[in-house]
Parts: C-alpha cells; structure tokens; sequence
C-alpha cells in the first residue's frame, strides 16, 4: 500500500504499449473487418444481381422458344400449301400434255385415213375402170369417156 | 523460504505482501523505490499482450478467418463499438480504441496471475534467492493508480485538444453552477474534486477488487496448510479445495469484469473530455 516509483513506470509503460497496439495492431485488424464487410455486402449485391439476371435470362428463354415454334408452324403451313400448289399445276400440265397427245393422234388417225380412203378411192377406179376395160374393151374410148370416168371416181 | 522455522499465519500473509523492491520502503511515499515484480510481470505480460495480437494483426486477411484471428477480432469489435457508442470523434478514436483495447487485455492478463496457485511463482523464485514476489501486479497500488493517471493525462490532454485551452479554462470555472464570479471558485473546486476523484476511485477500485481476491486466496491457501494430521485440520484442508475452488470460479468472473470495467471507465472519462457541461 505505498505509492512509489513504481507508478511513474506504469504510467510510461501505459503509453508505450498504447502506443504499439495503435501502431501495429488496431489499423490491420480494423482494415481486414472492412474489407471482409465490404466483400461480403458485394457478394450479397452479386447474387441479387445473378438473381434478377437469371429471371430475366428465363423470361427471354420462353419468348424465343415461343417465336421459334410460331416460326416453324408457318413455315410447316407454307410449305404444305407451296407443295399443294406445285402438286395442282403438276396434275394441270399433265392433264394438258395428255389432252395435246390425244389431239395430235386423233389429227393423225384422221389424216392417214384419209390418205388410205383417197389411196383406196384410187384403186377402186383403177379397177373399176380396168373391170370396165375388161368388159368393154372396144367400145370405150378412153378420151370420150373421161368425163363419165371422173363422175364415176367422185361417186365412190 | 529463507527462513527455517515454518512461519505463523500472519508472518505468511504478510510475506506474501512483501514486494520485490531495489530498497526497503520506509515512509507511505516514497519516489526513491521501484517494484521491481510488479515491473517485470506488467512489462511481461503487457508485451505478451501486445506481441500475441501484433501477430494476429500481422496475418489478418479479409478472406475466411481462422480461429485466432477470429478470437482477436471479436475482441477488437467489442472494443470498437463501445468506442464508438462512447466517444463521438473519430479523430480521437484513433488512439483512444487502441487504448482501450490495450488497457482490456493487459489488466485481464494481470488480473488473471490471481489464479495461479499463490505459493507457485514465489516458492520457484525462492529456489534462486528471490524471497519477496507479488506475481499480480494490479494488485499493487501504484500500477492501478500509474494506468489511472494515465487515462487523466488524457483526458486532460483531449479537453484542451477539443475545447481550446481557454474553451477548457472558462468549462472549469463555469461549469456544473454557472456563469457567475461568485461561483468561479465553488466551480473550480467542484471540477478538481471531479478529476481527483476520478482517477482515484478509477485506481483503487481496480487495486481493491484484484488485492483483496489475492488476500483471500491466501487465506484459503493457509486452511490447506494447516493440514497436520487431525480430524480438524483435514476439515479445513477439505475446506480449502472447496473455497478454493468456489473462489477461483468467480474470480474468473472478477478479473474479467474488473478489465472490462477499466476499459469502460477510461472510455467514458476520455468521452466526458470531449463534451462540454
């Protein structure tokens, strides 16, 4: 219970060791705390973010995924009814080749009978007039009775 | 022991309130003589202190702490908070926190030599010759009131720093009564009461509380030795493992509080110094 110099060095040691823990001890310690609270209020602000971002991201995922089927419907539409069409003119233009083909024949049937009516037409005369020959050798002059010949041809 | 009759009870007690001093202190004061245990377990311990947290400082990350470091930081934040609850200057608080950190685990650590066994440290310092030791340096007078002083240089020091020194001459004559030449000298009276008592009372609560714990655990420590084979001394050595222990348990709690209270106490003083009446 006696005061002494005791004191004094107490009080001196006080400040010294104040002095240390100010220097070397308070500033890194309190700088970490900061820094460690500051990382973590922008990790919290990140994941919000991410939060939002991915919200946004699926909102945006729906609507292509919409559009994209929209697209292909129409597309599906388009080209049914292109094939269609294409199928239609097909089934037209063959109708017409047939329709021409059968005209050209029918045209040819009708000519070459023709030809063969006239060829044959030719030949009856032929023999009719060589039967006729035949039959009247003599009294027929040919020139005097061209005209009736020929009258004859025509009926035939 | 130097001596080679077993000592009495009061020659024991007052044994171990001898202290370790360059020369025998005759008067009540007297500048001439240092405490040379108090010294060395106060430097010891307040070095220890300083030393163990400079190193966490050191290899503080932000990153994910470990549990030293965690351990340190917990402590730095409580004394940062109350700092700032206490006083409103962050240009202050520069050095006050630190203070208060300081002055937190350097009194624990001191007031924590209390739970050693009392007869350990002395008893292997008699081995090499060194009769006297007190091993809990808070417990002596003139560390507790050495560490007060200091907290009232400071607060004088943050009263002329933040009210000008003329701004502090006109709170001391003015304040608590008022404005008034009559009462300039019952104010100024009034104010040095204050910082005397202050100090004082800041010192010896913390002397009282770690120096009447250490008398008690050599009370305790006697009815172990007064073991001598009867039914009645057995009673009393069974007596000193209860107490002992039931004393050491809430002492834990004491030497806690008493830093803590410290703290607070320096913290509160310093922030009074920084507000006007």
């Amino acid at each position: 219970m006696n005061l002494n110099a005791t004191l004094f060095a107490q009080f001196v040691v006080f400040f010294i060791l104040a002095w240390f823990t100010m220097k070397f001890v308070w500033p890194p310690i309190m700088k970490a705390l900061d820094e460690r609270a500051s990382k973590i209020a922008d990790g919290l602000a990140a994941a919000d973010r991410a939060k939002t971002d991915l919200a946004l991201a699926e909102r945006r995922a729906t609507d292509e995924l919409r559009k994209a089927r929209e697209s292909a419907n129409e597309l599906r539409g388009g080209a049914e009814r292109q094939g269609a069409q294409i199928l239609d003119e097909a089934r037209a233009e063959a109708n017409r080749i047939i329709a021409a083909a059968r005209t050209a024949a029918e045209g040819e049937a009708e000519v070459a009978a023709q030809r063969a009516r006239e060829a044959l037409r030719d030949q009856v005369a032929l023999l009719a007039v060589a039967g006729a020959e035949q039959i009247l050798r003599k009294e027929i002059n040919p020139a005097a009775h061209a005209e009736l010949l020929n009258q004859l041809k025509a009926e035939l | 022991m130097a001596t080679a009759h077993a000592p009495n009870a009061s020659e024991y007690v007052s044994h171990h309130l001898g202290h370790l001093t360059n020369v025998q202190q005759a008067s009540l004061v007297d500048w001439s003589v240092i405490h040379l245990d108090t010294m060395f377990y106060s430097l010891a311990l307040g070095l220890l202190a300083v030393f163990v947290m400079a190193r966490a400082a050191k290899r503080a990350t932000s990153g994910v702490p470990g549990r030293f470091q965690a351990a340190v930081e917990i402590m730095v934040e409580m004394v940062a908070d109350q700092a700032k609850g206490i006083v409103h200057s962050a240009e202050s608080r520069k050095f006050v926190a630190p203070v208060a950190l300081t002055v937190f685990i350097w009194i624990f650590l001191m007031n924590a030599m209390d739970l050693l066994p009392v007869d350990m440290l002395p008893a292997l310092a008699g081995l090499v010759g060194i009769n006297y030791m007190r091993v809990v340096p808070t417990a002596d007078l003139n560390a507790a009131l050495g560490m007060s002083l200091a907290v009232l240089v400071m607060c004088l020091y943050y009263n002329i720093k933040i009210k000008g020194f003329g701004g502090w001459m006109h709170e001391l004559f003015t304040a608590p009564f008022g404005n008034h030449f009559l009462l300039y000298p019952i104010n100024f009276a009034m104010q040095i009461i204050e910082f005397v008592a202050k100090t004082v009372s800041h010192g010896m609560r913390l002397f009282g509380n770690m120096y009447a714990g250490e008398l008690i655990f050599m009370l305790i420590a006697l009815m172990g030795a007064a073991w001598a084979g009867t039914w009645g001394s057995g009673l009393l050595w069974v007596g000193h493992i209860f107490a002992g222990t039931v004393w050491a348990i809430f002492h834990i709690l004491i030497i806690t509080l008493q830093a803590f209270i410290f703290m607070m106490l320096t913290l509160v003083y310093i922030g009074q110094a920084h507000e006007s009446h």
